[in-house]
């Protein structure tokens, strides 16, 4: 396992300076667009991610049939986003992965039994990436489905852990981290209710150390959702100032 | 909690690319000293009033700053237990890591050393100290604003902290911090900016109470040094290194320095295949043994051949200018290289820069000086590939007869030799423990005592068994288990046992100490068992593994005593087929631990019927079986020298040699290991596919075996290397009746066209590569040694894991930790042997003090000034010269009597006058050794027999001769290291 970058010095400090359960720096934005039903912009440290959410709306095409509600995803990452310049924003392997990772883990929050016969359209776009995409794109697209009013049974959220040499987990992993070679957790979870919709492993590590970097992720998902809720009231008593309903909350 | 301040780094790779990387700064970052009243401190304090040291520098106790090039060059003297209070930051720590990870390391180590009170400051992550880069500011000098910084915040934070009246009251005089660095430029903007600083030699030198410090002082530049003339061609810059590595007009490779001549090396470049070789001082342009350097290739018709010359740099005085003479000497040496026929010539080069330095500590002795009182002196390092260095020290006379470490700090082009410092004394000249030391550093083996980390892991005495010990074991504590070893050996790694079933089959089972139950995963036990990887075995003295109370008592298999077993039970028909095959762990009872000669003795003595010796007889029988077969497969059966010392317990001087037997027992016991291990190759190897631990040995190239075809052509034998069967075969053919040491010989030149074999891990190679060569095995492993070697401790955790008897762990199936792992006990193993033989020839040297012998011998090989010969009866191998070098005495003496030996480059003969030397001829030769340099003894060959007048010694005694005469027993011992 040395023959990779030590993720954590001895003084317990990470690359970039952070603590082992210290997450990034964490802005975030509802409503940013007036076009779609509901929009936001989520910036995880140097991760920066716009999503759009149109409908629900009737389904279109093919996907008519059928009672269920028809969950569509787009992820595309710009061209800019990386340091070498992208060749195509979408379409790629990648980025069909995570489209697809991203329907798995929304299609377990959204009160699909509310919205039959409907299709909801989730557009992401990740505007610079730092670590931690698909994380930061589905926050983003939870935010935009709080934005755009559609029921969900919670805040479905992610964060990634990984795993240092000494085996201390790392929550929250940056782009260097990521590339320095340890093993990266993905977990989408809904964390009221402890439930994991969507979790994504990349290199392998021993079975006796799963648990902790899970609880890792899970704790990084706990305070990513704390985080993401007091932006959510945050933003409702600044768009319902102007009815003047929002004092009361 | 936490600030944030985004920075920018523009990196190259290839194409310029900008990266933007988050960089948090901190307040939650403590100072680590006890004075302090504001940090938020996480740690015990690193930094405490306890320690003073008195400067007349700085009059006030004080805590002290390291700049990156002090660290860098005055390691030596930080790692005397003589600094404390030190700060190091972060940006040193990395910049140091970035330059040179062998000090890193050391630096590391005296940082985790709690008494010596040094702590980490991370300034780059603290909100105060960090220094943002400004625009044009080179990365150097960012970070030695950023080192100014953090020294100053440093200051003014423990100035506030001090400024207390409780302070005031108490009476003591305010701490201060200050800051060491050599460069000047920093310097001056230091004082400038209101810092305490001084160079690390200035203080050093203010330093009170340690006079003697001053001596492990790096030098750059030696003080009133005239400006000498430069000898040697300057060094390319790194740039235009990579320049013209990347334009393929240079090339990047090891160095490696000659042993035998200091004039000549040869450089290891990836690209090519024969080494590129590398003569003459300006050549060789400062390189030393080890560097990784750039070479510029010569044009073809300036190539030339490696000389077979032996040349040895006389001795040269500290102020020494090189004399004319010499200079000529080289010169001429330089002609005859070049005069080398067309044929033999090989890429050849010079050295035009160096990539990295791979200096390290050099063991060896101060030359006498010939000035009086002087403080210069020049250091004749143990280990010839090395050039002499330049020391200054004011305890010569001290150190004049003892062994002492070295380092190199520098080479300037105007100096002969590279600038060094002392760095600490081993013991006295020709002490049995010097010398013993002074193998171990040399050839890299860990060998201080088990600290105490370590010893806490040990099982706590009394150990007993438990009832649930039992439980979970096979109890095979009733069988006839003995265990066969040489004499004198107390880690007893197996034991064997044999039985007939009632079937009518038999049982046979192999059973290895259990280390691994006893040494448990990510300890520090295991940890310093997985760096040392190996027990090395010196004469009379053993460099242990594990602490001796596994590797004696509680892991040894004696006799009479219940210990752990990892057991390998087969069942077998009289044949020897395999039936099947089982492993699990057990307890076990050894009925008696026995030498080879006892149990030879037992199997030999009809009238023994014990189970113990139907047991034996059963697994003697088996193993010729086994060992005809393996044969058959096409295994090696090859031969090196080897012998053993009767050493007097008390002085540990060496009072016998004598060649090593081989009984039928020896290999009885080598058949079974060989089995298990084998069995347990393929075992652990289809369980785990990925990780396993396993061993090969690749088949040698081609033209590895020319030297042997050529050497058995001359003698009318075709050596056939097709295959390793038909190799044996060859083998077995060469035998000439006249000379009964012949075969042997053979066999030992095959061991040297031999590879090394190697450990692996299975997932890193394809399954067809990972062929036992000299074995003729698909597949081996070591299994049956664990107490002496951790490869095997890895493996009995393999096959633990895979049957059940014990849990796996992260680290047992990572496959790059695994294989770091197998590189290190490659590297562990290879030393080890290095350093017995060096112990073996130490000895032989010692055996031979004051002796003189005349001793049967044969030639091994022919060269152009020299033959090698060996000398069975001691295993010896050593030069005997026929051109001695010009300038000594014998040579002037021997031109007068015009005894010319011709060489003949077609069959590898010497003639003088009628008499020829072939190689494989018996002669007689005179051993003494010369002692004239009290670093390196050597033992001198000169001929007895056949007699050359005028060149061959009289025999004096004819009764040494006679006595002497018989032909030596034959011998043939498997090679040790493929065990």
């Amino acid at each position: 396992m040395s023959g990779r970058m030590e993720l954590l010095s001895e003084q317990g400090l990470r690359l970039d300076g952070r603590r082992p359960h210290e997450l990034r720096r964490i802005k975030c934005k509802l409503g940013v667009f007036e076009q779609p039903d509901g929009s936001a912009y989520m910036e995880q440290g140097n991760t920066k991610v716009l999503a759009a959410v149109y409908g629900p709306h009737q389904a279109k095409g093919k996907k008519t049939e059928g009672n269920d509600l028809v969950i569509n995803c787009q992820y595309s990452q710009a061209t800019f986003s990386t340091s070498e310049r992208k060749n195509r924003p979408r379409g790629d392997r990648k980025s069909q992965e995570f489209k697809m990772y991203l329907q798995q883990a929304l299609s377990a929050a959204i009160k699909s039994e509310l919205y039959p016969r409907s299709q909801i359209d989730i557009y992401v776009e990740v505007l610079q990436a730092d670590g931690a995409n698909y994380a930061v794109s589905l926050n983003a697209a939870t935010l935009a489905l709080i934005d755009a009013g559609i029921c969900l049974n919670e805040f479905v959220v992610a964060c990634t852990a990984s795993l240092s040499k000494a085996n201390i987990p790392l929550t929250d992993i940056s782009h260097i981290e990521e590339v320095s070679g340890g093993p990266k957790l993905t977990i989408a979870a809904l964390p009221t209710a402890e439930k994991i919709a969507f979790m994504e492993m990349s290199e392998r590590f021993h079975i006796d150390q799963l648990e902790t970097v899970i609880e890792t992720a899970m704790a990084g998902c706990r305070e990513i959702r704390d985080i993401l809720e007091s932006a959510v009231k945050e933003h409702l008593i600044h768009i319902g100032s102007a009815a003047d309903w929002a004092r009361v909350c | 909690m936490q600030t944030l301040r985004e920075f920018t780094r523009k990196t190259k790779r290839g194409n310029i690319l900008k990266i933007v990387r988050e960089h948090y700064l901190r307040d939650d970052i403590g100072c680590g000293s006890d004075l302090c009243q504001y940090c938020f401190q996480n740690e015990v304090y690193q930094l405490t009033s306890s320690h003073e040291i008195k400067s007349s520098l700085f009059k006030f106790p004080h805590y002290i700053v390291l700049d990156t090039n002090v660290v860098l060059d005055q390691i030596d003297v930080l790692e005397e237990d003589v600094l404390h209070n030190v700060i190091v930051l972060n940006t040193v720590l990395n910049e140091v890591k970035h330059k040179s990870s062998s000090i890193y390391k050391r630096l590391n180590e005296i940082i985790h050393d709690r008494t010596r009170n040094f702590y980490v400051f991370v300034n780059e992550h603290h909100k105060d100290t960090y220094a943002d880069r400004e625009p044009d500011e080179s990365a150097n000098d960012r970070n030695d604003r950023a080192i100014r910084m953090a020294t100053k915040w440093y200051d003014s934070h423990l100035q506030t902290s001090q400024d207390s009246k409780v302070f005031q009251r108490s009476g003591r005089t305010v701490t201060r911090v200050i800051l060491l660095t050599d460069d000047a430029g920093n310097r001056a903007k230091a004082v400038s900016e209101g810092i305490l600083v001084a160079t690390a030699t200035d203080y050093v030198k203010s330093l009170e109470d340690f006079p003697l410090l001053v001596d492990k002082l790096s030098h750059k530049t030696f003080q009133n040094e005239k400006q000498a003339l430069p000898q040697y061609p300057p060094h390319l810059s790194m740039k235009e290194i990579l320049d013209g590595l990347r334009h393929k007009k240079l090339l990047q490779g090891a160095f490696q320095a000659s042993r035998e001549n200091y004039l000549e090396g040869s450089v290891n470049v990836e690209s090519y295949q024969k080494d590129i070789l590398i003569q003459g001082r300006n050549s060789l342009n400062r390189a030393v043994d080890g560097d990784i350097v750039a070479v510029e290739l010569l044009p073809e018709s300036q190539w030339s051949a490696p000389s077979e010359i032996v040349l040895e740099e006389k001795n040269v005085y500290a102020d020494d200018v090189p004399s004319e003479e010499r200079v000529e000497d080289e010169k001429e040496m330089l002609q005859q290289l070049q005069a080398a026929p067309v044929a033999e010539r090989t890429p050849t080069g010079r050295i035009v820069g160096i990539v990295r330095r791979k200096w390290r500590q050099y063991c060896g002795i101060l030359q006498p000086s010939l000035i009086e009182d002087t403080t210069r002196h020049i250091f004749v390092p143990a280990d010839r590939k090395i050039p002499r260095i330049r020391i200054e020290t004011r305890q010569a006379d001290k150190l004049l007869n003892q062994r002492i470490i070295v380092t190199i700090d520098s080479w300037p082009r105007n100096s002969r030799y590279p600038h060094g410092h002392f760095v600490r004394s081993l013991g006295p000249l020709g002490n049995m423990a010097t010398e013993n030391e002074v193998i171990l550093l040399e050839h890299d083996v860990p060998h201080c005592k088990f600290s105490e980390e370590v010893l806490s892991f040990l099982p706590k005495m009394p150990w007993t068994i438990t009832e649930e010990d039992y439980a979970k074991r096979v109890d095979l504590r009733d069988l006839y288990i003995c265990s066969v070893d040489p004499p004198g050996c107390t880690d007893i790694d197996d034991a064997l046992h044999c039985r007939e079933l009632p079937n009518g089959n038999l049982e046979v089972g192999v059973h290895i100490a259990d280390v691994s139950h006893f040494i448990r995963p990510g300890n520090a036990l295991d940890k310093e068992a997985a760096a040392r990887g190996t027990t090395v075995y010196l004469v009379g003295k053993r460099i242990d593994m594990v602490p001796e109370l596994l590797s004696s008592n509680l892991c040894s298999l004696v006799g009479g005593v219940e210990r752990f077993a990892f057991s390998v039970v087969w069942e077998v028909d009289h044949d020897a087929n395999i039936l099947s095959k089982r492993f699990h762990k057990s307890v076990i009872k050894s009925k008696r631990a026995m030498t080879y000669e006892e149990a030879q003795a037992i199997i030999d003595d009809v009238t023994q019927t014990g189970e113990i010796a139907k047991s034996l007889r059963y697994l003697n029988q088996l193993a010729k079986i086994l060992k005809k077969r393996r044969m058959d497969n096409g295994a090696l059966v090859l031969a090196s020298p080897e012998i053993r010392f009767q050493v007097d317990s008390e002085t540990h001087e060496p009072l016998e040699v004598e060649a090593k037997q081989m009984r039928d027992t020896n290999s009885m016991v080598e058949e079974f290991m060989l089995l298990a291990n084998i069995s347990v190759a393929q075992h652990i190897a289809a369980e785990f596919t990925e990780c396993a631990v396993l061993r090969r040995h690749p088949k040698p190239p081609m033209t590895n075996f020319d030297p042997l075809i050529k050497a058995a052509r001359y003698q009318g034998f075709e050596v056939v290397t097709d295959t390793g069967l038909e190799l044996a075969h060859s083998l077995d053919r060469c035998v000439k009746a006249d000379n009964p040491y012949f075969n042997t010989m053979i066999r030992i030149l095959t061991t040297r066209c031999m590879m090394q074999a190697v450990y692996f891990i299975s997932g890193s190679l394809q399954k067809e590569e990972f062929f036992h060569y000299g074995l003729a095995a698909d597949i081996y492993t070591h299994f049956t040694s664990p107490i002496r070697r951790y490869s095997d401790i890895m493996v009995h955790r393999l096959l633990a894991a895979s049957i059940g008897a014990d849990s796996t762990y992260a680290q047992l199936l990572e496959r790059k930790s695994n294989e770091e792992i197998c590189n290190n006990l490659n590297y562990r193993h290879k030393m080890a042997q290095y350093a017995g033989r060096a112990s073996v020839a130490l000895n032989t040297h010692l055996f031979f003090r004051d002796k003189e012998e005349d001793e049967e011998g044969y030639v091994l090989f022919v060269r152009k000034n020299a033959l090698q010969v060996l000398i069975p009866k001691y295993g010896l191998e050593g030069t005997l010269y026929l051109k001695s070098d010009k300038d000594g005495k014998d040579g002037l003496e021997r031109a007068k009597s015009e005894i010319i030996f011709t060489f003949n480059e077609e069959d590898h003969t010497q003639r003088c006058g009628n008499v020829i030397f072939h190689s494989f001829d018996p002669l007689t030769v005179r051993l003494s050794l010369d002692s004239t340099n009290v670093q390196h003894e050597k033992l001198v060959f000169k001929l007895v027999k056949p007699y050359i007048k005028g060149f061959s010694v009289e025999t004096t005694t004819e009764a040494v001769t006679s006595a002497n005469a018989q032909p030596p027993a034959k011998k043939s011992k498997k090679d040790k290291k493929k065990k």
